[in-house]
């Protein structure tokens, strides 16, 4: 970041030199991602332990994930990063300023995953929206679209348990923060908002200072990086420990006990998982190779992604910044609204798989 | 002397942001007054809808994710 800060007179590169620098690395990607099976197990060959042992099996399974889903990452986050690039906060206020319920509900979940957001900065894009005529439905479904759909979830449930499970998540977090979003518009609550947030509505004549409007596509690629080093370096250490984590349950947990506790037949175990999920609070990095780990074991599909949603959508931390703004009746419906969508994803899924 | 305000709740960012725009003042030789605003009421009030934002003598220039060093200079010697 130093020489990033330091040197801001350093010449520009010209913009073909980033294009081929950005196809170049794609090329060593691929090709040092297809040898990541074939190395990891001659890396697990070297230890002194019998490959299809607990410890081998844990051993491996570690040496595996861990670079695959780093990679990954990487990958998936970059291309994030400078598709955000075309996207603001501002930019997706103007889209969703007066839209009606319905639709606008649809477009807000969309444009939650699309545009960048930090949740320590809930409250002031809460405030933005509202007094902008955005919906209060409508800038719920954003609110729940944001941090439930985001890259690091889909990606790691991409690399450690299939593409299926993770566009079935992909689709219903939209589902979820679509139908919360538009029943909570539907009960007009705009009430239950804290008093000061009612009165900032005509008072807001916000100006938004320009944005990112004339950047280079090289610009972007910059971007990129920037947020490769910063959602990777806030994450690694989480995944570590995670896949640490799945690969302890995976070599050592008893398979009958995950069947038992989590199998589809404990109904109980839904409505146990999103409320074990509540106080949780962790990124999808930490929880989803435990997830992985768990379905591995027998644990019903349903109930761990209801787990999953739990932990990652509704966390008490992003509540209580919010009870800034928002009444706790509010919060409640909220929370309330919320969490019968996971629950009911949950059911819905063990029934089906 | 001018008064730039850091718009931010206290998060790691607008730490940071704060710390840039103080290294940037510092290398330009411009006298700066730092003011970070972290109560969500203000910092709605002055329109700022993404954190860290900027504001310099009144005047928002940033809002959203760090701020790019060179503009920021861009900003402070204007």
């Amino acid at each position: 970041m130093s020489a990033e800060t330091a040197a801001p007179t350093r010449p520009e590169r010209p913009d073909w030199l980033w294009h081929l620098g950005v196809i170049a690395s794609l090329a060593a990607w691929v090709l040092v991602y297809r040898q990541l099976g074939p190395v990891s197990e001659r890396l697990t060959a070297l230890f002194p332990v019998a490959r299809h042992s607990h410890t081998g099996e844990a051993i491996a399974f570690f040496l595996y994930d861990l670079p695959k889903v780093l990679m990954l990452l990487t990958l998936i986050v970059f291309a994030m990063g400078v598709v955000r690039s075309y996207f603001s906060p501002e930019k997706t206020r103007a889209l969703l300023s007066g839209r009606a319920e319905g639709l606008g509900n649809v477009l807000s979940a969309g444009l939650g995953v699309l545009t960048p957001f930090c949740s320590c900065s809930a409250v002031s894009l809460f405030i933005g929206f509202v007094s902008a005529g955005v919906p209060l439905g409508v800038t719920f479904s954003f609110l729940i679209a944001a941090p439930m759909v985001n890259e690091v979830a889909l990606v790691l449930l991409f690399g450690l348990v299939g593409w299926q499970v993770a566009a079935t998540y992909l689709v219903f977090g939209l589902g979820i923060a679509i139908v919360a979003g538009f029943v909570i518009g539907k009960l007009h609550l705009e009430g239950w908002l804290q008093d000061w947030v009612r009165e900032i509505h005509s008072g807001a004549g916000a100006q938004a200072p320009a944005g990112d409007e004339g950047l280079s596509l090289a610009g972007r690629y910059r971007l990129g990086i920037a947020t490769v080093r910063e959602i990777v370096g806030k994450v690694w250490l989480w995944i570590v420990l995670g896949i640490g984590a799945g690969a302890l349950i995976h070599g050592y947990v008893p398979e009958d006990l995950m069947v038992r506790i989590m199998g589809a037949e404990a109904w109980w175990s839904v409505p146990a998982a999103v409320i074990m999920g509540i106080p949780m609070y962790t990124n999808a990095a930490g929880v989803i190779p435990i997830v992985e780990a768990l379905l591995g074991k027998g644990a019903a599909l349903g109930t761990v992604l209801a787990f999953m949603m739990s932990v990652i959508a509704l966390s008490l931390p992003e509540m209580i910044i919010l009870r800034q703004v928002l009444t706790l009746r509010l919060i409640a419906v909220f929370v309330g609204v919320v969490a019968s969508g996971i629950l009911a994803v949950g059911f819905l899924f063990n029934l089906l798989f | 002397m001018k008064t730039v305000k850091v718009y931010g709740p206290g998060c790691k960012r607008c730490e940071t942001t704060a710390e840039m725009v103080k290294e940037a003042a510092d290398r330009l030789g411009v006298a700066v007054e730092i003011e970070k605003v972290t109560d969500a009421r203000s910092i709605a009030m002055a329109g700022v809808m993404s954190t860290p934002g900027i504001s310099i003598d009144g005047k928002l220039v940033h809002a959203g994710g760090l701020p790019d060093a060179a503009k920021l200079e861009g900003w402070i010697s204007a």
